[in-house]
């Protein structure tokens, strides 16, 4: 009986040692994407494990400068003091674009404005414009949707949509994107802004227009990809080069046809 | 056998002290920590840990104040003169906007020719403004490293402005959390104040003993149900119906959030005031039937008197109760963080606040800081809630006394 014990326990240590272990750590709307990928890779690689958390993307890259963590999820560039950071330290770093994410936005399904240059949405989201008559549909107040200042898709829509300016203070900030497609849906006035995977039939995506109204581009798979689309952003792995013989399998899985058909089944834009 | 006893006794003793003692301890200690790191905010300037504001010699100005800071970073003030310095349009530069300014050849692969190309920039544009990290900042810089203005308790609790994380300059200006944590709290009050106790009424005095003993439980259960619930419910249900009533653009409003707690303060009211209810003597209620008052004389001149303490006690412990409610608040009022004072209009309160922000702020950070000092103004107006329940129970026990 201790023989068997001792041998279990031998095997089980083996397999741990020869395990290929790392974590993967960062943006939140990258997570349900990543746990998906890692799962799948699990399962092709029976001695691999996968440690994969989210926090945000901030928490993701600061985890990747001070080592405790292999690839750092994360939904925007390094910043100009991040890179500063790591070259201080001598670290060199690989960045790997593994999908895209279309931020789709919505308003109520009775709403007649189907159409919105990122000017208007940058005017409706500071308080400049109020009401929806002036921006072509009926004479009804604008009630902004946003999601809570933690959220990466904030800082993402504050910088690329608002020219950095601050959202007006009677915007109301929603704990989940779940919760602004609900709140969107029950009421006649809002306007709110998600990811494209959480898209749902009962609210209306406007189309967008990124050159003062020439173009208006409907937030899709096909318009996010051939980058016709004005709010979508890149998903971004960064990882050091010293681990890169350890996660480079998995990051060749992800960018393989499996991995890619994996980015479009959780909601989110291939990269080719 | 009676020395095993007393060793007994006195462990058993020894245990029950040490426990109050470690209660006791940990309260204070908790009380002790909540202002350590909230007071951190009022000795620091709002900029992030180790980051400077910076402008060229030229300028005049000699400090600067936060919300000038953020009314220039959110492109409001354009020109120094706004500001009474130099006739200079204002140049905005943080670390982040580099790649905008110079290209990658410019700054050199390894951005060796950064802190050269910087000092060129600031020598040349006499309008820029510079927000970097100071390890970042040339060798003999040519620019002048401008003051932040720290933040007073006044612009803390007056402010209107509440931007915890905008960059480079957040502002925390809590009065809108405030006025909203107040307000949903009365709006709480005057909905489960009536409701309760005329439940508490009801089950004390009108319904049988078997009734009673039902409803009892029953009226307790709602407490055991999770807040997320109560916020759900709320989101779904009664958002949607407040919108559509009052013919409303928005149904998250103070008002939403009120019934939610109301609903969720009505056990503890209930069950406060119905024992208090409960504890008149039998002899006071037989001796008003017997000079011939009705049931219903009884109960407002005798019954209700009488126990005007306990009642009062059940709203206070009821109002603490939703002052510091979290989650379904969060669902509900919609928090804006505008000031508002209509029971029609989305709001924000400060346990909200905390519970969606605290998760994301760095640790020893500004933003960090000026949520401990919110979680402090809520436990002063918890505190003083509760002082008045002692108050007036004191002065109940003098009253009884008296009599």
């Amino acid at each position: 009986m201790k023989k068997t014990i001792l041998l279990l326990f031998v095997l089980l240590t083996a397999n741990q040692i020869f395990a290929q272990k790392f974590k993967i750590k960062g943006s939140d709307t990258e997570l349900p994407l990543t746990q998906n990928e890692a799962e799948e890779y699990m399962k092709r690689n029976k001695n691999a494990n996968l440690m994969v958390t989210g926090g945000g993307s901030g928490v993701g890259l600061s985890a990747l400068l001070n080592g405790t963590t292999d690839i750092a999820q994360a939904s925007r560039s390094l910043r100009m003091d991040e890179k500063l950071k790591l070259k201080n330290e001598g670290k060199g770093y690989k960045e790997v674009i593994i999908a895209y994410d279309a931020i789709a936005v919505i308003v109520h399904p009775s709403n007649k404005v189907s159409q919105l240059t990122r000017e208007q949405l940058e005017d409706i989201y500071t308080g400049k414009i109020t009401n929806w008559k002036d921006v072509g549909g009926e004479n009804l107040k604008i009630i902004a949707y946003s999601r809570e200042t933690s959220s990466g898709t904030f800082e993402f829509f504050k910088e690329h949509v608002l020219n950095k300016k601050n959202f007006a203070p009677t915007t109301l900030l929603m704990p989940a994107t779940g919760a602004i497609v609900q709140s969107v849906s029950q009421t006649r006035g809002a306007v709110g802004y998600i990811g494209l995977g959480y898209l749902e039939k009962t609210v209306k995506a406007v189309q967008v227009s990124n050159d003062k109204g020439l173009t208006f581009v409907a937030p899709s798979v096909v318009s996010a990809k051939n980058n016709s689309y004005p709010i979508s952003r890149p998903l971004y792995y960064y990882y050091l080069t010293s681990v890169e013989n350890t996660v480079s399998s998995y990051i060749k899985f992800v960018l393989s046809p499996a991995g890619q058909q994996i980015v479009l089944k959780s909601g989110y834009v291939p990269i080719k | 056998m009676t020395k095993a006893r007393r060793i007994y006794e006195k462990i058993v003793t020894g245990i029950l002290f040490s426990s109050s003692t470690i209660t006791s301890l940990t309260v204070i200690l908790i009380i002790v920590f909540l202002f350590r790191e909230g007071i951190g905010l009022f000795n620091s300037t709002p900029t992030e840990k180790n980051y400077v504001i910076a402008v060229s010699r030229q300028n005049t100005i000699p400090i600067i104040t936060s919300n000038e800071l953020a009314d220039i970073f959110n492109q409001d003030i354009t020109n120094w003169k706004q500001l009474g310095g130099r006739n200079d349009s204002i140049v905005r530069l943080t670390l982040n906007d580099l790649s905008g300014i110079f290209t990658e050849e410019e700054l050199g692969p390894d951005l060796e020719f950064f802190p050269q190309k910087l000092n060129e920039f600031v020598k040349t544009t006499p309008g820029v403004i510079l927000y970097l990290s100071k390890e970042y900042l040339p060798k003999n810089f040519a620019g002048r490293i401008i003051p932040v203005k720290k933040i007073t308790l006044l612009d803390f609790i007056f402010g209107k402005h509440w931007y915890p994380t905008s960059s480079p300059i957040p502002q925390f200006g809590i009065w809108p959390m405030i006025v909203g944590t107040l307000m949903v709290t009365l709006g709480a009050i005057l909905f489960a104040l009536p409701f309760g106790m005329a439940t508490a009424i009801f089950m004390s005095e009108i319904a049988g003993n078997r009734l009673r003993n039902i409803m009892k439980p029953v009226v307790e259960l709602l407490a055991g149900i999770p807040s997320v619930v109560y916020g759900f419910f709320g989101l779904v249900v009664l958002v949607p119906l407040i919108q559509s009533l009052f013919g409303l653009d928005v149904g998250e409003t103070v008002l939403a959030g009120s019934i939610v707690l109301g609903i969720m303060a009505l056990p503890t009211i209930v069950t406060v005031a119905e024992d208090a209810l409960h504890a008149t003597p039998q002899s006071l209620r037989e001796a008003s039937l017997a000079l011939g008052a009705s049931e219903l004389q009884t109960l407002v001149r005798v019954v209700i008197p009488y126990s005007k303490s306990g009642i009062s006690t059940a709203v206070i412990l009821g109002t603490g109760r939703a002052i510091g409610e979290t989650m379904a608040v969060l669902m509900v009022t919609g928090n804006s963080t505008h000031v508002n004072y209509s029971f029609l209009q989305p709001t924000r309160t400060i346990p909200a606040t905390i519970a969606a922000e605290l998760g994301d702020t760095s640790f020893g950070g500004v933003h960090y800081n000026a949520l401990f000092a919110l979680a402090i103004v809520l436990f002063l107006f918890t505190i003083i809630i509760n002082l008045s329940v002692e108050v007036i129970k004191n002065r109940n026990q003098r009253v009884n006394q008296r009599g």
